[in-house]
């Protein structure tokens, strides 16, 4: 238990390891909140500018704060940042030409998954109704020639 | 047969593409800056805090933008290829010390040699966020018009220097003002 609660005391350590920013007007605090999220930090590639402790995440976060108390919206700094580092700074990517494929692709293999499913389950129905007409056959036969056999023998079972 | 030729279809497809993101880099960001004017600063010379330098400055000339620092680890292993350029007068070379100590820098360069026609200094990263600098080393070639033609992330290297760095400046040598 006691080691546990170790484990857990490190863990929660590490949202607080990120300098914290307060800005005066509560509207700019939540566009920094959103925009530190959106951006990413290009030294850890995998972590938004609001998660990483790289300097240049700080530099950045530094930037962002900055320019929202200059009176610069949203789009301006998305603009800067795209501008200076690319695309690739973008967690969630601009949606036109070169990104196409990274937003079609996965609806694509859906519809795909989709249509293959159906065909196999229309492909299945139509052979077990194959085997059972064919079943039924075979039991029109038999019956018949069992009248067949009656009739012949005259006999009455 | 068509039970066989799907899946091997399927696999040949992915397979080519694995096999292209395998050859890929991924901290190779492509740069926004080719072919657009050098991004503008005024920053203070190293050697003399007391000046200025622009890009202004630089224009009608071919000048390499070289951003490091003395804490930069891989910065150690351009120096030297850094150096030889230099020697050779193929072009200006301009330093961006980055977030660097100034006292640092000036013992780095001491030590190691000085291959810089002018240091100048970004002690808050501010000139480094508009050149969209990411890992230091980098560096950019900016030709006589003011235009960034081409850019390198990571240390250059002796092969870079004669596969691409030193062709480059002579063809920007050549061209007119």
């Amino acid at each position: 238990m006691k080691r546990l609660l170790f484990i857990f005391i490190l863990l929660s350590g590490s949202c607080y390891a990120v300098d914290y920013r307060q800005l005066s007007d509560p509207k700019q605090q939540e566009s920094y909140e959103t925009l530190t999220k959106e951006l990413r930090c290009l030294v850890c590639q995998n972590q938004t500018i609001a998660d990483s402790n790289a300097e240049l995440a700080s530099d950045l976060r530094r930037q962002v704060s900055e320019m929202l108390e200059q009176g610069k919206s949203k789009e301006d700094i998305i603009q800067f940042m795209t501008d200076r580092y690319g695309d690739f700074v973008l967690y969630k990517p601009a949606f036109k030409g070169k990104t196409l494929l990274l937003w079609i692709a996965p609806i694509a293999f859906l519809v795909i998954g989709l249509m293959a499913v159906l065909l196999v389950i229309r492909s299945k129905k139509a052979k077990e109704k194959l085997t059972s007409d064919a079943g039924a056959l075979q039991r029109d036969t038999d019956k018949q020639k069992k009248i067949r056999s009656l009739l012949n023998n005259g006999e009455i079972s | 047969m068509l039970k066989y030729i799907i899946p091997l279809v399927l696999f040949i497809i992915m397979a080519v593409f694995l096999g292209v993101g395998l050859t890929l880099n991924p901290s190779e960001i492509p740069s926004p800056f080719i072919n657009k004017p050098a991004p503008n600063f005024s920053a203070p010379k190293l050697n003399a805090p007391q000046e200025l330098l622009t890009p202004a400055d630089l224009k009608g000339q071919v000048w390499l933008f070289n951003v490091w620092a003395s804490w930069c680890v891989s910065c150690r292993s351009e120096h030297p290829v850094l150096n030889d350029l230099a020697k050779l007068n193929a072009v200006t070379i301009i330093g961006l010390n980055y977030k660097d100590d100034p006292a640092d820098a000036k013992k780095w360069l001491g030590s190691l040699g000085n291959p810089y026609n002018i240091s100048i200094m970004d002690q808050d990263g501010r000139i480094g966020i508009d050149y969209g600098v990411y890992g230091v080393p980098e560096t950019f070639v900016i030709d006589k018009k003011g235009v960034i033609r081409y850019k390198q992330t990571g240390p250059v290297t002796v092969v870079d220097l004669q596969k691409t760095l030193i062709p480059l400046l002579d063809q920007l040598q050549a061209e007119p003002q």
